[in-house]
């Protein structure tokens, strides 16, 4: 079984479908194509996903009639008319955005009407281009070094040296489009939801590079696809049979929940919408838009999931492995069970692992959309002032303290062996902890002094008619 | 014409545009500030073309996404976004704009422009502009240069604060 | 070199064309009937309240420029993210205490930025107790103003 397997890669790998014979320019279009085709066939999917989940969280169906085929009684197989086909509300989606096509464009009076029709534009556009350096297959043909195989062919659409930095440079560009909706509105509340919005993205980003940056200097390159073979390596360096994901190291899994954090905050979704706080701000940017281009906004935010998913599957996860098991080393290294030679197996498993590179990365970014779904519904929106805390204040140093860590820990490994480098580590997490907690209590110190006064409201209509009573002196 | 000079010129005559035709003569602020956004990511793949990899993404992360945004607010707070408010504050300084961007293009024809068109396109390595081999002479050669840099972006931030607090 | 970057110049040119037909289609497509109650800026049906241009506070301004000062600081460091980990010794020992200096100021100006509290977006917890007693006195008669005049 296995044998057969590995001699069709073989056998395919000679003739790759005959891609490598397209030039240079064609076998762009084909990548980029492979890239944008499922996400954009994908992102319907994921709002049906969202509804349904949500619903089934809040003990409610969700969208579950839309898409359901009654065969008509004039169809020629008599044994088929009158039944009916169920999708479970599969095509709510699909319907839901030819709807908004056909919809009335309303543009509000005494806008800025150029600007206005370009910011969905520019908002949806970094949610397409931030998966240009996203590998999705492996590129190494399992069993040895050597670069081949259909997928070397076709992943990552640019193989470039700056891969990771690519990602985080479009989504930057996020920014603009937010801003700009909330500026060229007239409307006071999209203005609010655009600042706030882009003074929550760009305070988050920043953190985001932190949590990046401590990963590439454990990897040591920032080209993305050496950053998945990096994390194929023995697990800590001492574990060979298995995978070293970022996620299972120490400072992997600082930057992975400090990434996870940030991801969710540039995507504006729960718990960090605040753009979006319907209670305080309507609907925040998009609030005058309505058709196609509020849907728009709505892709973008999808797609940008997607991405940001893969992203985080491809830094921390191990990329396209389904599992952290290095199955080279099992195969060759003869791991029994039960008696039974388990060479072949893990041979076959090598095989289907690469074959299967691409649906276990889509099923990676599926996982990380239905975390972002589980977190709406369970977590409270934050306030203003506790989302810039949380991102200035906590984020931000703990990513440059997980920074630090990681080249004492690179150089102690270098000087002193393995082991010392572990053990350098742990002794200068200990340190900036206690350093942290110094800094912390320098910022809780004025809020401690004020936090006993209580707030006495005379009247509540006229905003600031408040009293301050000091407690010492009553 | 290789193609690297076809995209060159097509990725320039964009930036061009961009930047004379909307950001220069356009009256309104915001809509400026925009096409200097749309202005540095062309210029970023420009550098893509000539190599330079770190450069480019360098630009298109600190111009077009970081130093754009600060842009974007301060017009949006000093209510630059009407047109003719902003003409009527145009004296002196029309002229003076004039002048000094015509030193400033004296400047760069005599010193750059003049040399560079004598020769041509010297011949780049593969591993030209990667981060590896700006990082090798960046902290080595470079060093102190880069350490100014870390004290300079300390007295921005000082800078701003004291610009921008309330209370100190 | 560009041979490496002719998709990504692809995808951007793509990703573009898939905006702006999403935005031109709708605007196509949809049927247009402007009324002034349509028109009129959206906020939750009442008539709407001042102007859309209002100034905002100069905290967002203070954050942006802070993020455009940190990020360059992290910007500088991304190539030496990419070597250190299999230079030679001496380079990693020369480029460790160069990286060391450049973060120690940089955690110089964090600190200064906490201790300062000028991220601190309740002003209750920096202001100092009389100003926002005085602001709380100056503003009310402003705001009593403004109600007679909606009056």
């Amino acid at each position: 079984m296995s044998q057969w397997i590995e001699d069709i890669a073989k056998g395919k790998d000679a003739v790759l479908f005959g891609i490598h014979m397209y030039g240079p320019g064609v076998l762009a279009l084909i990548k980029v194509l492979l890239l944008l085709i499922p996400a954009l066939i994908l992102v319907p999917g994921l709002i049906w996903w969202e509804r349904r989940l949500l619903s089934w969280m809040q003990d409610r169906i969700g969208p579950n009639r839309t898409g359901t085929i009654t065969v008509p009684d004039n169809f020629p197989i008599k044994g088929l008319r009158g039944k009916k086909q169920r999708t479970a509300g599969l095509l709510q989606p699909i319907a839901d955005g030819l709807k908004l096509f056909l919809k009335e464009d309303i543009t509000p009076a005494s806008i800025d009407r150029k600007v206005y029709f370009l910011a969905p534009a520019i908002a949806l556009f970094p949610a397409f281009a931030i998966g240009g350096t996203l590998p999705w297959g492996s590129a190494y043909l399992p069993f040895g070094d050597a670069v081949g195989g259909i997928y070397s062919l076709l992943t990552p659409v640019a193989n470039v040296d700056i891969g990771i930095l690519y990602v985080l440079a479009i989504s930057s560009l996020g920014v603009y489009g937010v801003v700009l909706a909330g500026y060229s509105s007239n409307n006071k509340y999209s203005l609010m939801g655009g600042l706030r919005s882009s003074a929550q993205l760009i305070s988050y980003e920043l953190a985001m590079g932190t949590a990046l940056a401590s990963i590439v200097l454990a990897s040591g390159s920032l080209r993305m696809t050496d950053m998945v073979r990096v994390q194929e390596q023995a697990l800590w360096g001492v574990l060979p049979a298995v995978q070293n994901w970022f996620v299972l190291t120490p400072f992997g899994l600082v930057g992975a929940v400090i990434f996870l954090i940030c991801m969710i905050a540039e995507t504006n979704r729960a718990p960090f919408d605040l753009p979006e706080a319907e209670n305080e701000l309507i609907a925040g940017y998009h609030t005058e838009y309505s058709s196609m281009k509020f849907a728009v906004f709505f892709m973008g935010e999808y797609a940008a999931m997607f991405f940001f998913s893969g992203v985080f599957a491809a830094v921390f996860l191990g990329g396209y492995n389904l599992l952290p098991l290095n199955y080279e080393y099992l195969a060759t290294h003869g791991w029994n069970f039960l008696g039974q030679d388990m060479g072949g197996f893990w041979r076959g498993m090598a095989w289907f692992n690469y074959w299967a590179g691409p649906a276990i990365f889509v099923g990676k970014c599926v996982v990380g959309i239905t975390f972002f779904i589980w977190l709406r519904a369970t977590l409270p929106r934050l306030r203003y002032d506790q989302l810039m805390g949380l991102g200035w204040k906590t984020l931000l140093p703990l990513g440059i303290s997980n920074l630090i860590i990681v080249g004492l820990w690179i150089v102690a490994t270098k000087l002193w062996g393995i082991g010392g480098g572990w053990a350098a580590w742990a002794a200068a997490a200990a340190v900036l902890v206690i350093i942290y907690l110094n800094i912390a209590s320098l910022s809780k110190k004025d809020e401690m002094a004020f936090g006993g006064r209580s707030v006495e409201m005379k009247d509540p209509s006229p905003r600031r008619t408040v009293k301050m009573v000091d407690p010492n002196k009553v | 014409m290789t193609p690297n000079q076809i995209v060159f010129l097509v990725l320039a005559f964009i930036a061009v545009m961009a930047s004379a035709g909307v950001v220069v003569f356009g009256a309104n602020a915001v809509r400026s500030a925009l096409f200097l956004v749309l202005n540095f990511f062309v210029l970023g793949f420009i550098y893509f073309t000539l190599g330079a990899q770190l450069l480019g993404i360098t630009q298109i992360m600190v111009y077009a996404g970081a130093i754009m945004v600060l842009f974007l607010f301060v017009i949006m707070m000093l209510q630059l976004h009407h047109g003719p408010q902003l003409k009527k504050y145009q004296d002196a300084k029309r002229p003076l704009a004039w002048l000094i961007g015509l030193g400033i293009f004296c400047l760069v024809f005599t010193q750059v422009i003049q040399k560079l068109s004598m020769t041509s396109q010297s011949p780049v390595t593969d591993e030209y502009g990667t981060p590896k081999a700006v990082g090798l002479v960046l902290y080595s050669t470079y060093s102190w240069p880069f350490e100014v840099t870390s004290v300079l972006l300390l007295i921005g931030v000082v800078g701003s604060i004291l610009l921008a607090k309330r209370r100190i | 070199m560009l041979g490496d970057f002719m998709p990504i110049l692809v995808l951007v040119c793509l990703a573009a064309l898939i905006c702006g037909v999403m935005v031109v289609g709708s605007y196509v497509l949809g049927p247009k009937k402007v009324t002034p109650y349509k028109s009129s800026p959206y906020e939750c049906g009442v008539m709407p309240l001042g102007t859309a241009t209002e100034r905002f506070p100069i905290k967002f301004y203070l954050v942006a420029i802070l993020f455009v000062l940190f990020d360059i600081e992290v910007v500088f460091l991304w190539s030496w993210l990419t070597i250190f980990k299999d230079a030679p010794t001496d380079f990693q020992v020369f480029s460790g205490v160069d990286v060391a200096v450049y973060l120690g100021l940089w955690i110089v100006g964090y600190l200064y930025i906490i201790k300062i509290g000028a991220l601190d977006w309740d002003e209750a917890t920096s202001l100092a107790p009389e100003k926002l007693e005085a602001s709380a006195t100056v503003a009310v008669p402003a705001q009593a103003s403004n109600q007679e005049a909606l009056a």
